[in-house]
């Protein structure tokens, strides 16, 4: 018997309703795993096609659009999310697992969306239930730099909203598929696209957020936001030249901030604008083995680069402390020496060292540049591997475990972390191992036939040397490569900044509408004092010793009857003289 | 142990330097995949250029004091 498969996105939204009537801890710990599992039984029962269809005004909304490319999403998604819960599981608020499982779930319905309104709700919903894993952190900065990350991202959502509707109002299609790259729609959708992979300049929600938000949260941020936007670029705009461009520059852009970054989870977070790009350029390659290269990168980095957040989360949770400056010379080897060979399984891995899974997925995207004949950007992404290395591999652990500290180091107190987590970094490391080591587990999930042998001897050695000849530049500037007390300026200068400046300008518009409120007031207040014996004020004038009265008493002011003939008299008298001398 | 790491170290830079000449690209796509001890150049000049770009570009530009944003 089979029984008709239900969206997986929709469990995990069903299961965050569901855990909010659990009232044991260890229910509520045992759904979190089950969801994923369920999800994961779902997935494995979803035939290839489009169904789960909804009619919609005169729109037909698709939920399930099933093939190869979303399928190999859907699988990675849906693990990750396991592993990022069994890291999370000793959370006591069940608020963070909640916003981590709608999230997951909207990213889920964003990769299965077989139409562009379908795949818009999805991609707001992700945006909106995902900050709450930044502002769990409940510190001042996670709050403002949630609201920032969401600013953007909402500003993405309209974008792309206004491009879906010019290019449904053109050609009259909602499908998502292949869209052709020419038009105000499709650039304006691009946009959106893109400001969720994180393509600089409009990069900097991610260094931004990431490395503010809890411990746990960050870890499921990582997979799915950039990832889900890698999938539907790579959906959308396959082949389009721009992109090649803007990812070979994204992967060294990353590399360049992450030398100088002291914050370790916002040096990964560079790390992972500079492996989008990777993606990004395959995307934009466009031929099967780029998108093949693409889509196994993406499937690679969502394991490693958990697993390097994990590493990172774990020391911050130990030792409340997530900067080198603060962490080098403690001796924290001795401490947490697990976490630091956990870390280093990613490290290999995110660095492309054989037999770790980088290495089987980034190589396939520099061997398309290449089959491409595209030499500068077979270059650019050959030193981003240099640059990868360096910083993850090399800077970020030496000066977290080991470095010499720059001041009196005070001792401080650490121990490995929890149990859940060194598990869930052991399997996240065991995935990465086992997927660098066999490859084809990947590979004949990819959308496209897989031509490609990572493990050719002038490769395996090749790497090697990269590898090697990196750390001996390293090892002879270790000293200079410590970083500062210091943080980089950002794309997000200009909002900030930006934003600085018009609220500026917005208290001085208040402070003139003051001022002149202000004056105004003390004119209105005269005119009311003259009009309450407007008499008094007018005497005064003449006679300095007027007496004043509050109010105007009109028999205090009432002249005498004479000078009233007398004035008429006068009048009258000149009316005659005019009148008779005519 | 630490000289012996060290010595293990410039040992396998050595050693996969040397096999480099022994494990050739047949079907080089650029004229620079020919050379065989090319990813060892190239791991250490790119390494060092990347590193004084990015430290030049962060000294004269990039890097603000911590409370830069006065948050």
């Amino acid at each position: 018997m089979t029984i008709d498969p239900i969206h997986p996105g929709i469990i995990f939204i069903l299961g965050a309703i569901l855990l909010q009537f659990l009232k044991f801890r260890t229910l509520k710990q045992l759904l979190v795993l089950i969801i994923p599992a369920v999800a994961f039984g779902m997935l494995l029962q979803m035939p290839e096609g489009s169904y789960w269809t909804y009619d919609f005004l005169t729109y037909k909304l698709v939920l399930g659009r099933v093939d190869r490319l979303s399928m190999v999403f859907g699988y990675i998604f849906i693990i990750i999310a396991f592993l990022g819960m069994v890291y999370a599981i000793h959370i006591k608020e069940s608020g963070q697992h909640v916003a981590a499982l709608i999230y997951i779930g909207a990213t889920l319905g964003v990769t299965f969306a077989g139409d562009l309104f379908t795949l818009f709700v999805f991609w707001e919903l992700m945006a909106i239930s995902s900050v709450f894993l930044v502002w769990y952190s409940k510190t001042d900065r996670a709050l403002k730099a949630g609201f920032r990350y969401l600013m953007v991202h909402l500003f993405g959502g309209c974008v792309l909203l206004a491009g879906i509707i010019i290019y449904v109002s053109e050609t009259g299609s909602t499908s998502f598929t292949q869209i052709e790259f020419n038009g105000l729609g499709p650039v304006l959708i691009l946009v959106g696209f893109i400001l969720n992979a994180a393509v600089p300049p409009l990069n900097a929600w991610l260094p931004d957020a990431y490395p503010e938000g809890t411990v746990t949260g960050s870890v499921i941020m990582t997979a799915f936001t950039t990832k889900s936007a890698v999938y539907v670029l790579a959906r959308a705009f396959p082949g389009v030249e721009l992109l090649v461009w803007l990812g070979a520059i994204m992967a060294l852009y990353g590399i360049v901030f992450a030398i100088i970054e002291n914050d370790i989870r916002r040096l990964l977070a560079y790390h992972i604008i500079s492996q989008v790009g990777y993606m990004v350029c395959g995307v934009g390659i466009g031929t099967e083995m780029a998108i093949n290269g693409a889509t196994a990168h993406a499937f690679c980095h969502i394991l490693y680069k958990a697993l390097l957040f994990m590493g990172a989360g774990a020391v911050l949770y130990v030792t409340g402390r997530s900067k080198v400056t603060d962490l080098e010379g403690r001796g924290l080897y001795k401490k947490m020496p697990i976490t630091l060979i956990l870390y280093m399984i990613g490290a290999f891995s995110i660095s492309g060292v054989p037999l770790f899974n980088g290495f089987i997925s980034k190589s396939m995207i520099g061997a398309a540049a290449g089959a491409d004949h595209r030499p500068i950007i077979e270059i650019m992404l050959h030193l981003a591997s240099v640059g990868t290395f360096l910083s993850v591999g090399l800077k970020l652990p030496w000066g977290t475990w080991f470095g010499k500290s720059k001041g009196p180091a005070e001792q401080i107190e650490a121990k490995e972390p929890p149990f859940n987590m060194i598990l869930a970094m052991s399997l996240t490391g065991f995935l990465c191992i086992l997927t660098g080591c066999m490859p084809s587990l990947i590979y004949n999930i990819l959308p496209f036939p897989v031509h490609f042998h990572p493990y050719a001897g002038y490769h395996v050695i090749g790497m090697c040397q990269l590898i090697l000849l990196t750390g001996l530049v390293f090892y002879l500037v270790v000293n200079k490569l410590t970083p500062h007390a210091t943080r980089s300026l950002d794309t997000d200068w200009f909002y900030r900044k930006g934003a600085d400046l018009v609220m500026k300008f917005c208290y001085g518009i208040s402070d003139f509408r003051t001022y002149i409120q202000g004056k105004t007031t003390k004119l209105i207040d005269g005119l009311i004092k003259l009009s309450e014996n407007p008499g008094y004020y007018s005497r005064s004038i003449i006679n300095k010793n007027e007496k004043k009265l509050d109010v105007f008493d009109p028999d205090f002011y009432r002249q005498p009857v004479g000078i009233g003939v007398m004035i008429s008299l006068v009048i009258f008298s000149l009316y005659c003289i005019i009148f008779l001398s005519k | 142990m630490l000289k012996f790491l060290k010595v293990l170290f410039f040992l396998s830079i050595i050693i996969s330097c040397i096999l480099g000449f022994y494990f050739r690209n047949e079907h080089p796509h650029f004229i620079w995949q020919k050379i065989p001890v090319f990813d060892a150049i190239f791991g250490f000049v790119g390494c060092a250029v990347v590193i004084v770009i990015a430290k030049t570009l962060g000294h004269i530009w990039l890097q603000k004091e911590e409370d830069y944003y006065d948050d």
